[in-house]
């Protein structure tokens, strides 16, 4: 299975491994394998994997993780631009946390 | 963020049960406290009793009518409606021990789910994402926190199971903060398999993943379901241009109006919708294979390859200006048109950034227009050349 990987040197996430508790709920949740576990902290072993997806700092109890989190989706950033909500695609990258859809 | 330095005894930190009740064109007004999923949806056979009610029945087997609801769906048609209920469901006969599933409220993702458990008896709960998959609801919010605390509490799961732990997708984790449910509702979230698929092993090896299940990956028959509602959104586009550029092509040149429109204008369309597969079919099929990690440069790519080996079937006369001409509008419109809906796969795909996509975004929209618009003027110029 060949991996496919996205751009290089761009991700938003950061990782204070001075908050980390070793709780390891960061490795559970992440898609693409980018943290590791070392000792008693976890660590960022392949940031350009990152989707910035967010499961991780959601997940993180300590809030020791930082990431600008949204949909890498081409389409939800032409909408936004044209302050369309919703549209094609099925994301969009509204950021608060109202719990607004593209219902109507 | 800022949850847990407040210790345990916040629960202002998280906004509890407060509905926030938008009205919404074609939802039923139901969906709060203490809603029961409507036993008139087709996919249920019954309902079983329990302690906090009587709770709707479904089976493990999708019908032809659950198949053919993801066939529309896949092809776009009534796909932001294409919903289930949110609440809690019995799948075959469960009891106080069976293991919980959360999922959305999108018709496939409840589909994958049941139709993935052969024999297995579990309650599923489904939250309201309004209609939209795990994915995508949970990177919204609306696969979220709170909204699985609700419903909890809305669907008695706590006098209908004895044991207090959740099995939810892994890919809902970006909507849900684990320790705030545990918190909030005394019931722990285990983050199952991405894939639907591999719960049975998940359930028979005691709620533990493999490192295997836990990666996303892209592969070729995830890549080609996507394909018709790329293509579909795109030959809507596709529909209103092709008559413009068969006109166009009809004004301009020495012969008649319908000549002209058979030999340029029609293959002003045959390019057109040769750039548009090239985008949304190639693309997708092609995509760990093609050049570049940008998505816009894959797409440059194929739209290069096409425009070449069109205008070689074409044999056009290069020793005229017109042809010339023609040629160069074509190495820019199709790529452009290519490269724009591969940039639109990003969305689809399962491993793009929002920063890296901004980033693409920053230069290949820009060229993309230019070269789109630079194509068009070239390419009339080159029809108003021939009618001299």
């Amino acid at each position: 299975m060949i991996n496919l990987v996205y751009l290089k040197n761009v991700v938003t996430l950061r990782l204070d491994e001075g908050k980390c508790t070793g709780c390891g709920m960061c490795l559970e949740v992440c898609p693409h394998g980018v943290l590791k576990m070392n000792n008693s902290a976890a660590f960022i072993q392949n940031r350009d994997a990152c989707m910035e997806c967010g499961a991780c700092r959601r997940n993180c109890p300590a809030g020791a993780i930082t990431v600008q989190s949204g949909v890498g989706c081409a389409t939800a950033v032409i909408n936004s631009l044209l302050g369309r909500k919703g549209g094609d695609c099925c994301c969009s990258i509204d950021s608060d946390d109202t719990g607004k859809s593209g219902c109507c | 963020m800022d949850k847990n330095k407040n210790g345990l005894h916040a629960p202002s930190a998280i906004k509890l049960p407060i509905f926030q009740d938008e009205p919404c064109c074609n939802a039923v007004k139901n969906d709060v406290t203490g809603a029961t999923p409507r036993l008139d949806q087709p996919f249920i056979t019954g309902t079983i009793p329990t302690k906090a009610g009587n709770v709707p029945q479904v089976q493990p087997v999708l019908t032809r009518r659950d198949r053919w609801g993801s066939v529309k769906a896949r092809l776009g048609i009534d796909r932001m409606n294409y919903k289930v209920d949110p609440g809690l469901y019995a799948l075959g006969n469960p009891d106080t021990s069976s293991p919980v599933l959360v999922t959305a409220n999108y018709k496939m993702s409840f589909d994958r789910l049941r139709g993935g458990l052969p024999g297995l008896n579990a309650w599923i709960l489904v939250l309201d994402t309004k209609g939209i998959n795990v994915w995508c609801a949970a990177g919204k919010g609306t696969f979220g926190t709170e909204e699985l605390i609700r419903r909890i509490a809305a669907s008695g799961l706590q006098n209908i199971v004895s044991h207090r732990n959740l099995i939810l997708p892994q890919l809902g984790a970006p909507g849900i903060a684990a320790h705030s449910v545990k918190k909030f509702s005394g019931f722990r979230v285990n983050y199952g398999p991405i894939r639907a698929e591999d719960l049975p092993a998940y359930l028979a090896a005691g709620m533990k993943a493999t490192a295997a299940m836990r990666i996303m990956t892209f592969p070729l028959k995830d890549r080609a379901v996507l394909i018709p509602i790329e293509f579909v959104e795109a030959m809507k586009a596709f529909l209103i241009i092709a008559p413009v550029f068969l006109f166009l092509g009809g004004i301009a040149g020495s012969g008649s109006f319908g000549a002209n429109a058979a030999s340029h204008g029609l293959f002003a369309v045959t390019a057109l919708l040769s750039a548009v597969i090239g985008g949304t079919v190639l693309n997708p099929l092609l995509l760990p294979y093609l050049p570049g990690r940008a998505f816009s440069v894959k797409g440059f790519f194929l739209g290069f390859v096409i425009a070449f080996f069109l205008l070689y079937l074409r044999g056009s006369n290069m020793q005229l200006w017109s042809g010339r001409a023609e040629a160069a509008a074509w190495f820019l419109i199709i790529p452009a048109v290519s490269g724009y809906l591969a940039m639109n796969f990003t969305g689809c795909s399962t491993y793009t950034s929002l920063s890296g996509v901004k980033r693409e975004m920053h230069w290949a929209l820009p060229v993309q227009i230019a070269a789109g618009a630079a194509g068009i003027v070239v390419w009339f110029a080159s029809r108003l050349i021939a009618g001299e």
